[in-house]
């Protein structure tokens, strides 16, 4: 009886429904990649092999895909061997595409992990400033640079800052992880961390200053767009009875406005970040191809181009997980800033 | 004389229009007097309670008038002396605890920090220990029960009634001399109403307090008050003793409204009068309540009738008496 | 009976004098903020010069396939506004012609992707607590769950690339997001009472979701498609800019930028002028967007 009621605790659990829908969706995203790599393309076999291999060559090729059974049954096999990690040779490099993917996922992860830490920040500070001072000089400067932010491309705003911080300001590297000459022996695959447990600065610098166009090439969409809605939530919050109460028992204005204010205030910023989340892994593509970042974004470009179909299917089934569990952490956050969402239904 | 606003004027600005919502109001508090405002919901009383406390959101602007508390200048006091006033002397209890009380954070964290503060201005660093137990008393001083519980709770974890003694307990924090209550009693289920009122009435004899209440429920304010002001559209239309207000009322508007109200009962204004609001934006010239007036005449609409004093205890504004 | 049809009449006439006063009040809201006339008088201005591009554009020919090397590489002269390219094509002709094609992306996408995902968001919500409901919710939300660019850039990749198939692909995955957007707002009106007396008059489904609901969702659905306007193009030119959309010499804007940006940062004028192109129509719609909320929002 205890037992049941235990078990209904966990079912009804916030975070174990929110988990278990994300596992469905999974699932769900891998019929939908599993039509894009079998069914889209009408012969796959055909499309891997190129037009002029011969027609028996296709045929076994065919054959070794299970193409001609039924569509449920290649799926079935194919998500087997999803699930013992085998995405498949590169129809054009002939290399594991596991392999390939792990060599390359590092330097992506890296770029991404530092564009959230400026998009966070920059988003951050900008929010709070022209929020804390509506129709001020830093508000309009935001304002403006909300607009820019929406308005200019992420692959605009990566040949922009190549050209001009790089190129002609010839302030940091223009491309890569790292200078010619140095060399970071690969433990993580994360050059700023295997440079440190090398105890080697100045690769450690180097990479950071690689890291610095590519990064904020894609976080400043990011940020114009936090940043505004952080400002628009503050200016509405500060209006509300629950912050005017404050004020009626004489509480000073920083505590107010730094405690009471910027929390209720974060909640729509941090929600929308799911979304920022997923522009920035889909420009990734494009500022990768740019910068010539020898990460999973730039080596998926590659299998695209050359429509190398396992690869291509590789890489985005590794994106979407990855995506899916970032939205959860996002979701978790937001639950412990509001603690409303944990207690509806 | 405890508390004395005159001609207060007070416009909000949004981004097209300026809402000209106070227009002129007056008011007076006596030491350990019991004042009540009557009036529809939307003629700008939340906006009087919070200009005397200085609280209007940023769009709202205090344009002209005087605000005498305790013969200090509230809208030339310095921040800290403002400070004081806020933590000490006076309290407020606003109208939605809902709204009133943020969402994100417990019950504890917002009631500690005002009476943190509010300690700080008496020359004590409180600890956390102390603020527990001042915290514990507060709650329990309005009668909630589990009040540990509620401490550890968020606000959307209690019923209204319960938002509504939280509230109430922080605005007696601050309230040492005087108590607003904003329609404390309009979002709860009307048997919880009697409950709170008869708290809030306890309270303020217990404590002696002076207090200004707002609302639009009638036999309340009969109840509680010695003297009572009818707002209408944010002008002041009548003044007199509680008892002479409901016996004897004067101005059209007050007759109406105490005429279409069910007798002396707690609830709130029937909608016995035709018409609404006027628009604040582009308000009448004369006197705000003439479009609705079934008195009305011409110089109705475009000069503003002054107070007449009809008795020592009886001001109203109507040509009628003019 | 000639009574009440008098009656009806003036019931209508007072019906169509509140939706004319409506409109002007909109009409009002909008042009309280400047940005919003400047972005809609820009969008119309673009759409005017992309309609109209072979009269607009001094080299219309430059457009597509063109050479002449001896006017290769020249920068912005009063000649050619925004300079020549490497084949000594006019770049201001070929941006005035990227309009065009951009509008195009704009028109096949949103009358693709707005149908569909409205019509679909507006039954999960009618039929809430049924299987229907489950059932394309769950759908949108296994499209939603892969970064949208990277699911456009996939299904591009897989066809043949250009830009009718780029376009495919970003309708593709698109639609899922009108169904979230219209299915949220159906659910929190179902249940209203005017919802459910309309009902119980026995109003039929369609009644229901194309007259009660879906006029009171209008306005948001607007709003998101003139936003979402800009954002195409965005997508549009990302997809190019990669070589999986359209491909040269067509003129569309991200296939400039992809094939000129080689020829930085000496011949920085090249990429310049369709990167502006592509900055200036999002900005447009963005303006125009942020103008019909405030139309709405008071609503």
């Amino acid at each position: 009886m205890r037992l049941r009621k235990l078990l209904q605790k966990v079912v009804d659990n916030f975070y174990f429904k929110r988990t278990t829908y994300s596992i469905v969706t999974l699932f769900g995203l891998s019929i939908l990649i599993f039509a894009i790599a079998r069914v889209l393309p009408g012969d796959p076999a055909r499309l891997a092999l190129g037009p002029r291999a011969p027609e028996d060559v296709v045929e076994r090729y065919r054959a070794l895909l299970r193409l001609n059974e039924p569509i449920y049954i290649q799926y079935y096999y194919w998500l087997v061997d999803v699930f013992h990690g085998k995405l498949g040779v590169s129809l054009v490099t002939f290399r594991d595409v596991a392999t390939d993917i792990l060599e390359f996922l590092p330097a992506t992860i890296e770029l991404i992990i530092f564009t959230l830490i400026i998009d966070v920040a920059g988003a951050f500070i900008l929010g709070v400033l022209s929020g804390r001072k509506p129709n001020s000089l830093i508000d309009n400067f935001v304002r403006i640079f909300a607009y820019a932010g929406i308005a200019i491309p992420a692959f605009v705003w990566a040949i922009i800052l190549q050209l001009v911080l790089a190129n002609w300001l010839d302030l940091l590297p223009a491309y890569g992880r790292l200078s010619l000459g140095i060399e970071v022996k690969r433990i993580t695959g994360l050059i700023t961390v295997d440079s440190l447990l090398a105890g080697n600065i100045n690769a450690f610098i180097d990479g950071i200053r690689h890291l610095i166009i590519p990064s904020l090439s894609l976080a400043i969409g990011c940020i114009a767009q936090e940043a505004r809605i952080l400002r628009a939530n503050l200016i509405e919050n500060i209006n509300k009875d629950y912050i005017l109460n404050l004020y009626s028992h004489g509480i000073p204005q920083s505590i107010i406005f730094f405690k009471y204010a910027l929390k209720p205030s974060m909640i729509p910023t941090v929600t929308v970040m799911t979304l920022d989340m997923a522009s920035m892994l889909g420009n990734a593509f494009l500022v990768e191809l740019i910068f010539n970042w020898p990460g999973l974004s730039r080596y998926g470009i590659t299998a695209m181009l050359r429509k190398d179909l396992n690869a291509i299917v590789g890489v985005v089934l590794v994106i979407g997980i990855a995506y899916t569990l970032a939205s959860i952490l996002i979701e978790l956050l937001v639950s412990v800033l509001d603690p409303r969402v944990k207690h509806k239904r | 004389m405890l508390l004395e606003l005159t001609n207060l004027h007070v416009h909000y600005k949004s981004y097209w229009y300026v809402f000209k919502v106070l227009n002129g109001v007056w008011l007076r508090v006596r030491r350990g007097e019991r004042v009540g405002v009557i009036g529809e919901s939307g003629s700008g009383k939340t906006t009087l309670l919070k200009s005397i406390l200085k609280i209007l959101p940023l769009n709202g602007m205090i344009i002209r008038g005087e605000i005498k508390y305790d013969g200090k200048d509230i809208l030339n006091l310095g921040e800290s002396k403002l400070a004081e006033i806020r933590r000490r002397e006076v309290g407020m209890i606003f109208q939605d605890p809902m709204a009133a009380l943020n969402p994100v954070f417990k019950v504890k964290d917002q009631l500690y920090d005002i009476l943190k503060y509010k300690m700080i201005s008496e020359g004590r660093n409180p600890s956390k220990q102390e603020l527990y137990d001042e915290a514990l008393k507060m709650l329990t001083d309005v009668k909630l029960p589990d009040p540990e519980r509620v401490l550890n709770s968020y606000p959307f974890q209690l019923s209204g009634g319960m938002r509504q003694r939280v509230m109430i307990a922080m605005a007696l924090t601050s309230a040492e001399k005087l108590l607003l209550a904003d329609e404390p009693t309009t979002n709860l289920d009307v048997t919880i109403q009697d409950q709170i009122l008869k708290l809030i009435h306890n309270l303020v004899i217990q404590k002696n307090l002076s207090a200004i209440l707002v609302s639009h429920a009638l036999g309340m304010v009969y109840q509680m008050t010695d003297r009572a002001y009818v707002l209408y559209a944010g002008d002041i239309m009548e003044e007199a003793s509680t008892k002479e207000l409901f016996e004897k009322p004067k101005h059209p508007y007050t007759q109406i409204l105490i005429s279409s109200a069910p007798r002396l009962s707690s609830k709130g204004i029937s909608e016995g009068i035709k018409g609404k609001l006027p628009d604040y934006r582009n308000p009448p010239a004369g006197c705000r309540f003439a479009p609705r007036c079934p008195y009305s005449m011409s110089k109705c609409n475009t000069i503003k009738p002054e107070p007449i004093e009809l008795n020592k205890e009886h001001i109203t504004c109507c040509h009628l008496y003019g | 009976m000639g009574r009440e049809a008098d009656l009806e009449l003036r019931y209508l006439e007072l019906e169509k004098k509140i939706k004319r006063e409506n409109l002007r009040r909109m009409w009002f809201r909008f042009k309280q903020s400047k940005l919003s006339i400047l972005g809609l008088s820009m969008v119309l201005i673009l759409f005017f010069v992309a309609a109209f591009a072979e009269y607009v554009a001094p080299y219309p020919s430059h457009a597509g396939l063109y050479i002449n090397f001896r006017d290769a590489y020249k920068p912005p002269s009063l000649d050619h506004l925004l300079g020549t390219d490497m084949y000594g094509r006019d770049v201001f002709s070929r941006v005035i012609f990227g309009f065009r094609y951009a509008f195009m992306m704009i028109g096949l996408v949103l009358s693709l992707v707005v149908p569909t995902g409205v019509v679909l968001g507006l039954i999960a919500g009618y039929y809430r607590g049924t299987f229907i409901e489950t059932l394309i919710v769950r759908l949108s939300d296994i499209f939603i769950a892969l970064p949208p660019l990277v699911l456009a850039l996939s299904i591009a990749s897989i066809l043949e690339p250009n830009i009718f198939n780029a376009m495919m692909a970003v309708s593709l995955m698109w639609w899922p997001w009108y169904v979230k957007l219209t299915y949220s707002m159906t659910t929190s009106i179902r249940n209203e009472p005017f919802i459910l007396a309309a009902e119980a008059q026995g109003a039929s489904t369609s009644h229901i979701i194309f007259k009660e609901l879906l006029p009171i969702e209008l306005g948001t659905i607007l709003t998101k498609v003139t936003l979402d306007a800009g954002w195409v193009i965005l997508i549009g030119a990302a997809i190019s800019f990669v070589g999986l959309g359209a491909q040269p010499p067509t003129p569309d804007l991200g296939t400039m930028v992809s094939e000129y940006s080689k020829y930085l940062p000496e011949y920085w004028w090249m990429s310049l002028g369709p990167a502006m192109g592509i900055i200036l129509i999002i900005l447009s719609f963005n303006l125009l967007g942020d103008g019909i909320r405030d139309i709405f929002a008071g609503e």
